[in-house]
């Protein structure tokens, strides 16, 4: 056994045991905890498949910003830990049917894959070119235009994300770096020059 | 598989000779800020321990050690203590891409600069969970301006590092600084000059050092995120603040200042010729910035803080982007020259 194939068993397992962690665990603040191990084994598995870019835009993106803010929430809410337990036996047949139909879907995807002749080769590797070289070259050229409409699709999303919890209220103050910035020492304080006065308090 | 243990065995020693000389380092950089601050306040700095107090720090250590940890009431006590390790571990991993001279690195990966900003973004959960599990008001402010703080100039940081890329045309960092070849002239400062100032404050950011230490304002919220921490569990956040804070000066040279060329014309024998002393010599430069900025700024207010990364320095970034590709386009700036 390779240690990459040690590697792989090793990640996938973790990835596995933190992906069950995230359903069962009873704290909130640990359940996404746990998922972000499950991301972080999975970038780790990408990895080892030479994968480069997409495993570290994985750890950039989901562990590094997304769970952030994530977990920022979750702390913020004062969640009830037998709350969240309530609707278990409630939803479960729910549940089992979608994780069925997952399955079912990713065994058709492996069955069809397998009908295929034999695995397209790496073309990373057979352009002999980094796998992030590669990657770069292929969205930046072929998939130019797919890529700018989903780069347009996302900065839409934002804008209509920001604009829906935007309100206008009246009477708010604001305040204004720039002018902030242009305020002089002389314009807010007056200094006057004035004679001492003798104390000449009357003396009972 | 025998081949395999050696491999393994061997990049363990390498891990050592990289991470022991850095806990050093930490030890003394935290002796010279205390005693080039204390300059700056006109004191003497810590003179008692040993030949001019050299050595305080490790006396702050030993002393660190045998102190007892509290553990508060009704905190998590499992996160209360991953919380240190989840801020050192990433802080440690960082320096594996690294590199020190023409080949001598750890691990000389295609996709270095990618793996910085993954393994700098982990750093921010030992700070969250630490305000988080010590159950304590001041302590979950302090991880809430931080984490805030730590992803919002993450961004200016890695749209300043997308600068960088586009001349040099790879994220190998050796890739990087070879592409600095050619004197003072060539290195990245001159063409990316705002970019280079723009990475430099976010890498002060990022590692909550003043000016923008909210997260651990003492004077509102005590000590923020780490209030809580006694011993050795301070001790380790405090090990990993400062790694941070020395891979972001060992990162300034490599990026922008041709990290181990010389700032002499190579006919200059000795003084011309590359060498990893000269990335030493930056860095310092750049970790002695660091202290100055202590010495000199008043803390930031928080909306300042994220006005600047947000409303300056990111769009300063982004049109520096298509300032940097005009440059690489019409062979302004060609790398290796």
């Amino acid at each position: 056994m390779s240690i990459e194939l040690l590697a792989f068993y090793l990640f996938a397992s973790v990835a596995v045991v933190a992906a069950l962690g995230v359903i069962s665990l009873r704290n909130p603040v640990h359940a996404v905890l746990s998922l972000v191990l499950t991301f972080f084994s999975i970038a780790c598995v990408w990895l080892l498949l030479d994968a480069e870019f997409l495993a570290l835009a994985l750890v950039v993106v989901y562990v590094g910003a997304v769970m952030v803010l994530f977990l920022f929430v979750v702390m913020m809410l004062d969640i009830k830990v037998a709350a969240t337990r309530e609707g278990f036996i409630r939803f479960l047949p729910v549940g089992i049917a979608v994780a069925l139909v997952m399955l079912l879907e990713m065994l058709a995807l492996i069955g069809v894959r397998a009908m295929r002749v034999a695995p397209p080769a790496d073309p990373a590797i057979a352009n002999g070119m980094a796998n992030i070289q590669w990657l770069g070259q292929a969205l930046y050229t072929r998939f130019l235009l797919p890529f700018e409409v989903a780069a347009l699709i996302l900065t839409v999303g934002l804008v209509a994300a920001v604009a829906l919890t935007l309100r206008r209220r009246e009477g708010v103050r604001h305040q204004d770096a720039a002018r902030q910035s242009q305020a002089r020492a002389r314009d807010r304080v007056r200094l006057v020059s004035m004679p001492a006065e003798r104390n000449e308090e009357p003396r009972s | 598989m025998h081949d395999d243990l050696i491999l393994v065995a061997w990049t363990l020693v390498k891990v050592l000779a990289i991470t022991l000389p850095l806990v050093i380092a930490v030890a003394m950089f935290v002796y010279w800020e205390r005693k080039v601050i204390g300059w700056m306040h006109v004191r003497l700095g810590p003179n008692e321990i040993g030949p001019l107090g050299l050595l305080q720090a490790f006396a702050d250590v030993v002393k660190l050690l045998i102190k007892e940890i509290v553990v508060p009431a009704n905190a998590n006590r499992f996160l209360f203590f991953m919380a240190p390790l989840m801020a050192l571990i990433p802080a440690l991993a960082v320096w594996a891409v690294v590199p020190f001279s023409q080949g001598l690195v750890l691990s000389n990966v295609n996709a270095g600069v990618l793996y910085l900003l993954a393994m700098s973004s982990m750093g921010v959960y030992g700070i969250i969970l630490a305000g988080w599990a010590s159950n304590s008001r001041y302590a979950l402010l302090g991880a809430m301006r931080s984490a805030a703080q730590v992803v919002s100039y993450e961004l200016a940081m890695g749209m300043a590092l997308v600068c960088v890329l586009v001349l040099a045309g790879s994220l190998n960092l050796t890739v990087i600084v070879d592409a600095q070849q050619g004197g003072l002239l060539h290195w990245f400062w001159l063409p990316l000059l705002p970019v280079m100032v723009i990475y430099f404050v976010s890498g002060v950011a990022e590692t909550n050092r003043a000016p923008f230490d909210v997260a651990e304002g003492e004077s509102e919220i005590v000590a923020g995120f780490h209030v809580e921490y006694s011993g050795s569990a301070f001790a380790i956040f405090f090990l990993a603040e400062y790694a941070n804070m020395i891979l972001v000066s060992f990162l300034a040279p490599i990026l922008f200042f041709g990290g181990w060329m010389s700032p002499f014309p190579a006919s200059w024998g000795l003084l011309g010729a590359p060498g990893f002393f000269w990335l030493f010599a930056k860095a310092f430069v750049f970790a002695f910035l660091f202290l100055w900025f202590r010495a000199t700024f008043p803390r930031y207010r928080y909306d300042q803080i994220m006005r600047l990364g947000w409303k300056v320095f990111i769009p300063i970034t982004i049109v520096w982007v298509l300032v940097a590709g005009c440059l690489k386009y019409f062979h302004i700036v060609t790398p290796g020259a």
